[in-house]
């Protein structure tokens, strides 16, 4: 059996990265995701796999160390919270608009402003659309479990590879908090400079041999048609990620009148509300986004025609709820419920909530 | 004896390094960049690290030097060139790398970068062109615009009260711990380039020797943003930039 260990999230981040072949890790510290970082500076990893760690000065430097990194096509990641990343969305910008693979992880806290250090789900439309300037998308996995913070270290790494492109998880100060058991996943060697040289030799800056013209990594095209060109196929890419990547998870949705939709520590949460609504007789279930971007509108959409309501339950004033209203359509009615600046509700609170929009 | 004569393989003197690409400069006649471009070109082909060398470019003019030298580029954000230079020589400390920098990309909006990194001691090289104005904007003031000097947002010239004062960032970078090499150079007439040159290569072979980051400041000159033309404007830094620039090693250990 495989061996568990009781972590906290942003531990288990740490650990992922060092154990899924990360090359390098740029952060600047900031509640509530320090222990990524603090972590790693404990492991060493440049002794063991030879994972560079480094202490940025700003976010913004970090997230430039990123591009750097992803320039040469290694796996690089950096992490932060919600101030942090308003900081870093400039680079993300750059890194979608260069075509470039990372992770960046988000530990949400409540703002706007410097607000507090206690959990949030705010950045729902800051990570799924946009962020930075331009037409551009991350794709964001929302763990919901210290376990999922370390598997989806090594998921966002295949998927930012897999489409060259930023990828986010999108975690909150509960879940990077939180100590549960994890279980350890076998490790993967870093990239080899062979290996990176076969996988991105046609794009990364990694020395300019006789075989090949130069790499060039920008995001810069002066010409209006050019701009449009390579617009497109970043949406055609965008596409392709939602048709092929899109992951969720149900709970007791068969036999669902109502459902909730939750992401990230709320879904945990909202099981109990589920349970609580099962022992009043009313058949509630879950549909929990695991992918945010994209956004599972078709598993959604399918569940549409035998409810009766559906609830966003979210820690922020109503984000995710325009996202499934858009695929209800006026079909079935639409509520939410949320607490902010980094209060996060009972089950019961939930269940009163719910219960009175379906009086 | 006709020209046709002169002009033959054995008579060569001189030639474009393959390294320089076959492309229209974009800068303007009389700019620095273009030979600073050159130098650099002609050091990594001496040197023969052509595959081991990546250049990192800037926002402003030389945004676009990927277009002329024929090495691997990266394109940073606005100031941000020595954070991605950090990344990619730790991640690759087999390679040679170097940012190119304006006033504006590295004296402005670029402080906490350069300033970090320096005093990290990266083992990389920084080459500052410091032309004391934003070219590719318009000839707006630089932080390194002169005291007096007019430009697009100093119409009536550079006061202290309203502007400040233009920042002698070379003489802080000199300052850091983790710099091993701080000169100030220029490019105006071919002693100054030989000059500027071994400079340049000084500071590419010191990147592999672990003495932590090299900085290269080349006062330039911009007949554009100046409104000077070419002859004049290297007679006006002389007369202007060099008594505040003052050209020389800073540190050199």
């Amino acid at each position: 059996m495989a061996e568990k260990i009781l972590m906290k999230g942003n531990e288990a981040i740490a650990y992922a990265a060092i154990n899924c072949g990360c090359d390098g890790y740029f952060g600047y510290p900031i509640t509530p995701q320090s222990e990524v970082m603090e972590t790693l500076m404990k492991e060493k990893p440049w002794e063991s796999t030879g994972m560079v760690v480094l202490q940025a000065e700003s976010e913004t430097a970090s997230i430039n160390m990123v591009y750097g990194g992803a320039c040469c096509g290694k796996k690089v990641m950096t992490s932060s919270s919600s101030p942090g990343i308003s900081l870093m969305c400039e680079g993300i910008s750059y890194l979608a608009g260069s075509e470039l693979p990372c992770l960046v992880v988000n530990v949400m806290r409540g703002g706007p402003g410097l607000g507090t250090i206690q959990p949030s789900q705010g950045d729902y439309f800051q990570a799924t659309k946009g962020g930075g300037h331009g037409d551009y998308r991350t794709i964001v996995l929302a763990p919901a479990s210290a376990q999922d913070m370390y598997d989806f270290v090594d998921l966002a790494f295949e998927l930012a590879f897999k489409y060259r492109n930023p990828v986010m998880i999108l975690g909150d100060g509960v879940i990077g908090q939180m100590m549960e058991k994890v279980e350890l996943r076998p490790s993967k060697p870093r990239r080899t400079e062979a290996e990176i040289r076969e996988l991105c030799s046609s794009w990364a800056t990694i020395g300019k041999t006789a075989d090949r013209p130069a790499n060039t990594i920008t995001s810069l095209a002066l010409q209006a048609d050019v701009q449009e060109r390579f617009n497109i196929k970043l949406q055609k890419k965008y596409a392709e990620v939602e048709a092929n990547e899109v992951r969720y998870s149900t709970y007791k949705c068969e036999d669902a009148d109502h459902l909730i939709v939750a992401f990230g520590c709320m879904s945990r949460i909202c099981e109990n509300v589920v349970e609580i609504a099962r022992e009043n007789g009313i058949k509630l279930g879950i549909l929990r986004p695991i992918t945010l971007f994209p956004y599972p509108k078709d598993a959604l959409n399918a569940l549409v025609p035998q409810l009766k309501s559906i609830m966003s339950v979210e820690l922020n004033a109503g984000q995710m709820v325009e996202d499934i209203k858009l695929v209800a359509d006026g079909r079935v009615p639409v509520s939410f419920y949320g607490r902010q600046g980094g209060v996060v509700p009972s089950p019961e609170e939930i269940y009163d909530a719910f219960v009175k929009t379906i009086k | 004896m006709d020209i046709k004569d002169i002009i033959k393989p054995e008579n060569k003197v001189y030639g474009r390094t393959p390294l320089l690409k076959d492309a229209i400069l974009h800068y303007c006649p009389g700019c620095s960049h273009g030979v600073v471009h050159k130098i650099i070109a002609e050091v990594i082909e001496e040197m023969g690290i052509q595959d081991k060398t990546i250049g990192i470019s800037p926002v402003g003019c030389s945004v676009f030097a990927y277009n002329y030298i024929d090495i691997d580029w990266q394109q940073a954000a606005h100031g941000r060139a020595p954070a991605l230079a950090t990344a990619t020589k730790r991640l690759m400390p087999d390679k040679y790398v170097f940012t190119y920098q304006g006033d504006g990309d590295l004296a402005s909006i670029g402080t906490a970068e350069i300033m970090h990194a320096c005093n990290r001691g990266e083992n990389i090289v920084v080459i500052f062109i410091n032309n004391a104005i934003y070219g590719m904007t318009g000839g707006q003031m630089a932080p390194t615009t002169l005291l007096g000097q007019v430009t697009a947002t100093t119409p009536y010239g550079r006061k202290a009260e309203l502007n400040g004062y233009p920042l002698k960032i070379t003489e802080l970078i000199a300052q850091l711990e983790g710099t091993c090499y701080v000169t100030r150079q220029s490019v105006q007439n071919p002693g100054a380039v030989r000059k500027t040159k071994k400079a340049i290569q000084k500071a590419f072979e010191n990147s592999m020797m672990k003495k932590g980051t090299s900085f290269v400041e080349v006062v330039s000159t911009c007949n554009s943003g100046w409104k000077i033309p070419p002859v004049q404007a290297n007679k006006w830094m002389e007369d202007n930039m060099f008594p505040f620039y003052p050209l020389g090693d800073m540190k050199d250990r």
